[in-house]
């Protein structure tokens, strides 16, 4: 009797003790699950992707058809190329796509969302690191995509023109890839900057800013200063990183991804540490 | 099994948790209560790592929550606000929960059937009643299969169905061997389930006791006795354990350590009439209140006693 009892009592409890563990995998895919259940990714990833194909096509009809009726251009476009022509939509994109990376980690804590999570994986690092992989690689794909096809698009429209170009041509590749790289990296600095501020508004704020008003800011300080300090600002350093010609005033390629880099790590830095230092 | 140690949280000049001590045991209900404010919420949310303690700690089966591998597998914990996104609906939120922790796709169906969400699990979580969100946060806090349940008020804002359904997941989740801790700020709610009680005001311990012990300190049954010679029943009924208490020129007596019945047959005895002779258990909300009234943080006034009540 006594044995019968014991044999069943083990029978009950050993398989309802399976063993769990939380790993850096299992947190990757948890927040790859978490970012496509929710509406808002497929819509703003949908925009951003609208952006920069929509603007590129465009700028590339505008080019033509002014070219064709013979008006004085503007010097933007006097200098235009296929290529510069259809990354034209970069600038609304980055809106987008930054602006999700902000939703991603500043919606968490709008929600209530972030109990839920931290719970789940206390040591709340891996969290962090999932979300800006996961998604800053979601935003290159995307981007990437959106720039190669811009340029289909926009290279055919402006053919026959002094801006054509095909994706042969020196530095196509690399600029399409860098503006593609840009876009994902901005992604994660959104990511950043939303797990640092923990507000949707204050998040959406200095992403802004720092991209959009900040050049223009610099741009009222002295020229001396300005030549040292402008081509460092994240939106110059990522714009040589996709630009496809560089003057004295601006970074070579390599040199503006790495100072976009540093202020992407400068971002996630920050982030990691009020993550681990502040309540939720 | 959950032990906090002089646990203490700060926030700025005002102290929300302060030296707590206390053990949650397993396999009972414990009822964590206190008034509004009392810092229930606060220490939970320390238990499960939130909040960082100010000082002191507290740990889950031997281990500061965060260092154990599987947490969710440790405690499930059923947090006072809401702690999802409300575009995700209830399925993928418990999905990506499970998927941090590897829990299979199944014990997710089986805490969707047992909180009673089969019908609405695909539904956008933000459009739930407040009763299918806390279905939503147990399933969620019962998805690692937890050695320790904690809940936060789950009752509240619960119909009647769903109280129900909260006490009984209680007594079964007990049964089976597990740590339950539970936070109310009603008595009444807490000892229909709870055996132990760890009572707080004001982030201070107040009592650390079990449902009886509560009642017999505050008085444990009296009865409620009337008679035209109130004199001389007292002095049939005096005895070892017995204590009468009474107004003067009143008819009426408050014995205590003798039944209604013994208190009817010695004054038959007697030859005593008798007009009245009632039971009174002490109400646990009552001891409650005496406990807690000077650790309430907002007190309430009604327009007619103004003066004295002030604390």
């Amino acid at each position: 009797m006594s044995t019968l009892t014991a044999t069943a009592e083990t029978a009950r409890t050993a398989p309802a003790r399976p063993v769990y563990r939380v790993t850096g995998r299992r947190v990757l895919s948890s927040e790859w699950a978490k970012l496509w259940s929710l509406r808002s990714t497929w819509i703003t990833l949908g925009l951003g992707l609208l952006f920069l194909v929509a603007f590129g096509v465009i700028a590339a009809s505008h080019y033509k058809s002014s070219l064709g009726s013979g008006r004085h251009m503007d010097r933007d476009f006097a200098t235009a190329t296929a290529a510069s022509l259809s990354l034209f939509g970069t600038n609304f994109a980055q809106l987008a796509l930054g602006v999700l990376g902000v939703l991603i980690t500043a919606g968490e804590y709008s929600t209530g969302m972030i109990r839920s999570t931290l719970a789940a994986v206390p040591r709340r690092l891996p969290v962090l690191w999932s979300k800006a992989a996961v998604y800053g690689l979601v935003a290159l794909v995307v981007a990437t995509v959106g720039t190669f096809a811009a340029f289909l698009v926009g290279s055919r429209i402006v053919s026959g023109t002094p801006a054509a170009m095909g994706l042969g041509h020196a530095g196509v590749v690399r600029s399409l890839l860098g503006a593609g790289l840009y876009l994902g990296l901005v992604g994660v600095i959104g990511t950043a900057l939303g797990a640092l501020l923990r507000s949707v508004a204050g998040g959406i704020s200095v992403l802004v800013a720092a991209l959009m008003l900040v050049p223009g800011l610099v741009s009222l300080l002295p020229s001396s200063w300005q030549g040292d300090i402008d081509p460092y600002l994240p939106s110059h350093a990522g714009e040589s990183v996709f630009a496809l010609t560089h003057d004295a005033t601006s970074l070579s390629p390599g040199a503006g991804l790495l100072v976009f880099l540093g202020w992407t790590a400068l971002t996630l830095a920050a982030a990691a540490y009020r993550l681990l230092r502040s309540d939720v | 099994m959950i032990e906090a140690q002089q646990l203490t949280k700060r926030y700025g000049e005002k102290t929300a948790v302060d030296c707590l001590d206390f053990t949650v045991k397993p396999g009972t209900v414990t009822g964590f209560l206190g008034p509004n404010g009392a810092g229930k919420s606060t220490t939970m949310r320390m238990i499960v790592g939130l909040d960082a303690p100010t000082s002191g700690s507290v740990t889950v089966n031997g281990q500061r929550y965060a260092r154990h591998r599987a947490p969710l597998q440790e405690v499930g914990a059923l947090l006072e606000a809401k702690s999802i996104h409300p575009g995700r609906s209830a399925y993928n939120h418990l999905r990506a929960l499970a998927l941090t922790h590897g829990i299979p796709r199944r014990r997710v169906d089986e805490v969707v059937e047992l909180a009673g969400l089969g019908s609405v699990a695909k539904k956008r979580a933000g459009a739930f009643s407040l009763g299918m969100g806390q279905r939503l946060g147990i399933a969620a806090a019962l998805l690692g299969d937890p050695q320790t349940v904690m809940l936060d008020e789950p009752v509240n804002g619960l119909d009647s169905e769903g109280v129900l359904w909260i006490r009984n997941l209680l007594t079964s989740l007990a049964g089976q061997g597990r740590t339950v801790f539970v936070s109310s700020h009603l008595m009444s709610e807490v000892s229909l389930v709870a055996d132990h009680l760890i009572i707080v005001g004001r982030g201070r311990l107040l009592a650390d006791t079990t449902v009886q012990d509560l009642v017999r300190q505050a008085g444990g049954d009296a009865v409620c006795v009337a008679t035209d010679d109130p004199t001389r029943l007292r002095d049939v009924l005096a005895g070892p354990g017995v204590e009468i208490t009474g107004r003067v020129g009143s008819e009426e007596l408050q014995v205590s350590g003798m039944s209604a019945r013994e208190i009817g047959l010695t004054a038959a005895e007697h030859g005593i009439p008798l007009f009245e002779l009632t039971t009174k258990a002490v109400s646990l909300e009552e001891a409650f209140m005496d406990l807690t009234r000077d650790a309430v943080e907002y007190h309430g006034t009604t327009g007619t006693e103004t003066s004295g009540s002030a604390a």
